[in-house]
């Protein structure tokens, strides 16, 4: 139950990295091609076991909102409630009675819907079909409707009795400001309140289009099979364009401090700004520099100097989430309040030290040498590929991005990073949030 | 939207076996090795199980396994503090551990040929840990700031910790993992070495590996490290078993929060202790009935149709070491409280004890257990724990091979059987987290300890 390191985040790294093993090759042979209605297939075939992930990425995540806050998210989550004339309790049965998982979700960026299917075709088939009936023909039911409407409205009080959400939906606010990125993807009560059916309705048949969406197909199918089974998934989504490009996110022009009261015996400390996007031409450079900085768990200097050094936290870490535009550049820890201020300035003073210095030469080679020789982990279950393989896709990252991973960490030199950290990350103008109890202390920078 | 409730139950309810066999090798001082190959890709883990944990404890010296767990990263003699980390690290590894009631485990995750690497280190902190007195007083800081952030600061889980409490008087399932505050702020580092010295040993740990291995060879390796070490000829931990419970228990547990939630658990055997080989298997079926998807009956009856839930689910494991719970738990929708959401729930359970499940439902339960164990296979990480954590509590390997045919082999009369006599009230424990106002004037006692601790 009690894994010894790691905030939550490093934990899902960390079964990120181990939730391999598959995948026939050390790295996967990506095929990529459209189908007839314009949409993209990325596949990779694999063998060794007899099964079938699918899933297909629809640029349709929050960010997509508009001033409809919560449509997105409760699009998606609406879609398997009822579709081709089946209710909720039939589509589940008929996935399930296969012995076949179903999925969805959506984030800022992304939303998607999964099949993990065994592969023998009277199993596989049937899905199929009612998966592509899922994408294709919703049906929207009202009482289902206002029930995923009232479940979202609890979900959202249950985020305001986690320290953990209530930091983090106040950090993306303050990060953001006037950007789509800014706002809660599960949507605020007020807006959730006021969605309406018809809303679900207009945002699926804009969003949800077969030029808007990647399919990506890992398992055990030839590629002829594999064109088949994307031209037929395909072929269930209406035509349509892809979503217009996102706006660009503003710089923050000053330091700001937010303070959220909350009855509990740890504060939440979470500082940043807005980081990189992916394909950023500073990927390398900042996500290698980061990985020493407080991306690998026990060893980076963050969880050294917090952590290791002090004791004042369990989980003390930075990483930067890449998105369309440049998702958030984020450090954190949790700690007891009456150690609170003192922990926020080690972490200042530890991101200080190194945007101004950069890594050392060792650290820089222990990076790579845990980079580039956990690389094969990272690729190396058929879950794990099926997520690259999204992410490849819809960020329309090129398809080599695997295959050269390894090569492009190799290259990053210390002054990259330096330089990197010092144009991109400005330690002076982050934004820093903290839910917790009032203490004599002030935190304010 | 899923997994509100994400209470410690029922992890393992889909374990099952297939795929390559499995080697099984034993070192002169009792270290049992377990190999399993799997080629698909260039990496393997790498576990170490220990049988210790939490339920191994007694009052006053609660969470002493789980915070030796995090100083097994504190040094040896060979490798000071922060070394085996750091090696781990340049080898291209992924490594961390984790304590239960029933064991504390350690792993690494490496391309294959880095193997050594883990089995050199892995065998040096089995017997030669130096668990510094200065490491200690820090560490067990980090392990209280854990308790808060996982424990104290959540309702839910903090009602969790309570009921569990509640449900076993004898058991030492009563106890917290991370144990209590009061217990965490005493701890001693001489209580470390006296633990240490008792379980750390070849003849109290298997060693599991998976992925891309020759058997033969990780025989040879484990020789080679583990083999020159001393067993200490562990004593296996007195039954403790839980006594007679007279009638249903019922708590409340009020701390700041936004929503209600309850906890229903009925006392169940396990696979280790059934007088009646079939009952655990039942068991699990009828958990899967109730709680295996979406077209199970708690979503697609309480939350959905009756629409009382806002989440419901029930779990329970038949591989536990001892005497465990059948679960139940849920929050209420709104509109709902959580009496109506009990009634529902036990409008259920009468359904399960007065008409057998349909042939559907356990058709169904059975081709996702068949599907789960070819989807199982996608992890070497997981076919490892199957492996170690079954025979740590003291089962096989074996077990998990037999898994689905044991399933395949339950009718719709034992799953009513099992809800006839164990979902009864004089085996029942009710918790039910109360909500009190977010007032930030008003925090929490810390660590859930009323009055001073020194």
């Amino acid at each position: 139950m009690f894994a010894r390191k790691n905030s939550l985040l490093a934990y899902a790294w960390l079964f990120l990295a181990l939730a391999f093993a598959g995948g026939a090759q050390a790295l996967p042979q990506i095929q990529s091609w459209s189908t007839a209605g314009g949409t993209k297939v990325l596949f990779v075939a694999a063998h060794e076991l007899p099964m079938l992930d699918v899933r297909v990425v629809f640029d349709a995540g929050s960010a997509r909102d508009g001033s409809l806050h919560g449509v997105a998210a409760l699009t998606n989550s609406m879609l398997g409630k009822g579709a081709g004339g089946k209710n909720a309790d039939a589509i589940a049965a008929g996935f399930e009675q296969r012995g076949a998982q179903f999925g969805s979700g959506s984030e800022r960026d992304m939303a998607w819907l999964s099949l993990r299917s065994l592969s023998e075709p009277d199993l596989l088939t049937p899905s199929l079909q009612l998966f592509r009936s899922i994408l294709g023909q919703p049906d929207f039911p009202v009482a289902d409707f206002k029930r995923e409407r009232q479940l979202t409205l609890t979900g959202l009080e249950y985020q305001q009795q986690q320290p953990k959400s209530i930091a983090e939906n106040a950090f993306y606010r303050a990060v953001y400001g006037q950007h789509p990125y800014a706002a809660n993807p599960d949507g605020n009560p007020e807006s959730v309140a006021a969605l309406r059916i018809q809303d679900l309705k207009a945002f699926y048949r804009r969003y949800y289009v077969a030029g808007n969406a990647i399919l990506v197909l890992v398992g055990d199918i030839d590629r002829k099979r594999a064109e088949a089974v994307a031209e037929d998934i395909a072929a269930a989504l209406p035509p349509g364009k892809k979503a217009a490009a996102l706006p660009e996110v503003a710089p923050l022009e000053k330091a700001s401090t937010e303070f959220i009261e909350h009855p509990s015996s740890q504060s939440h400390v979470l500082m940043g700004a807005p980081g990189m996007r992916r394909g950023d031409p500073d990927y390398f450079a900042l996500y290698v520099g980061n990985h020493i900085l407080g991306g690998s768990g026990l060893t980076s200097r963050i969880s050294e100097e917090i952590r290791e050094k002090r004791g004042l936290s369990y989980s003390a870490y930075s990483y930067f989430i890449p998105m369309k535009r440049k998702g958030p550049y984020t450090l954190g820890f949790q700690t007891r309040t009456s150690k609170r201020d003192e922990a926020l300035s080690v972490l200042r003073e530890t991101l200080r030290k190194f945007v101004d210095q950069g890594p050392s030469a060792e650290e820089l080679k222990a990076a790579k040498d845990n980079i580039i020789g956990g690389f094969p982990l990272a690729v190396s279950s058929n879950s794990k590929i099926t997520e690259y393989l999204a992410m490849i896709g819809f960020y329309g990252l090129p398809l080599d991005y695997l295959a050269s991973f390894p090569d492009k960490v190799a290259a990053v030199t210390a002054e990259q990073i330096r330089d990197a950290f010092q144009r991109r990350v400005k330690v002076d103008d982050m934004v820093t949030v903290i839910v917790g109890t009032q203490s004599s202390g002030s935190a304010a920078p | 939207m899923r997994g509100w409730l994400a209470l410690a139950v029922g992890l393992f309810t889909a374990v099952s076996y297939a795929g390559s066999p499995v080697h099984e090798f034993k070192l002169d001082n009792g270290l049992r090795l377990i190999v399993k190959e799997d080629h698909r890709a260039p990496v393997m883990v790498s576990q170490v199980w220990y049988k210790v944990g939490s339920s191994y404890e007694h009052d006053g010296i609660t969470g002493l396994s789980h915070v030796l767990e995090h100083m097994m990263f504190k040094g040896t003699k060979a490798h000071p503090a922060g070394e085996f980390s750091r090696i781990i690290a340049e080898n291209g590894g992924r490594e961390n551990a984790f304590t239960s009631r029933d064991y504390t485990a350690y792993f690494q995750t490496m391309e294959a040929s880095r193997l050594p690497v883990s089995f050199e280190l892995e065998a040096d902190r089995m017997r030669n840990l130096v668990l510094p007195a200065e490491e200690f007083k820090k560490e067990v800081q980090v392990v209280m700031e854990e308790r808060r952030m996982r424990t104290d600061d959540n309702p839910q889980a903090l009602t969790y910790e309570q009921f569990n409490a509640t449900a076993y008087a004898s058991s030492p399932y009563r106890i917290p993992t991370i144990g209590w505050m009061g217990d965490l702020k005493l701890m001693r580092v001489e209580d470390l070495r006296d633990w240490y010295a008792k379980w750390y040993a070849p003849d109290n740990a298997t060693v599991v590996v998976v992925g891309d291995v020759d058997p033969q060879a990780v025989y040879r390796l484990a020789k080679k490290y583990f083999g020159p070490l001393k067993p200490s000829h562990v004593i296996a931990p007195k039954p403790r078993e839980e006594i007679a419970q007279y009638g249903p228990k019922r708590i409340v547990v009020k701390a700041p929060a936004k929503l209600p939630s309850l906890l229903m658990g009925y006392k169940a055997p396990v696979v280790l202790n059934a007088k009646t080989e079939w009952e655990p298997y039942a068991l699990e079926v009828l958990a899967s009935v109730l709680d295996g998807g979406d077209s199970a009956r708690l979503a697609s009856r309480l939350v959905r149709g009756e629409a009382v839930a806002a989440s419901a689910g029930a779990g329970y494991d038949a591989f536990d070491r001892k005497e465990t719970l059948f679960l139940f738990s849920g929050i209420p929708s709104n509109g709902h409280n959580v009496a109506d959401l009990e009634k529902a729930l036990r409008a259920q359970i009468r359904e399960v004890q007065d008409e057998p499940v349909s042939a559907a439902e356990l058709a169904r339960v059975k081709a996702q257990i068949k599907a789960d164990k070819i989807y199982e296979q996608d992890s070497i990480f997981y076919q490892a724990m199957q492996i170690g954590m079954l025979e740590t509590v003291g089962l096989s390997w074996k077990d998990a091979e037999q898994y689905f045919s044991r399933i395949d082999a339950v009718t719709a009369q034992q799953v009513q059987a099992v809800a006839r006599k164990y979902l009864v009230d004089d085996r029942l424990t009710v918790a039910e987290l109360s909500p009190q106002p977010i007032d930030p004037k008003h925090p929490p006692r810390e660590g859930g300890v009323a009055g001073h601790v020194r």
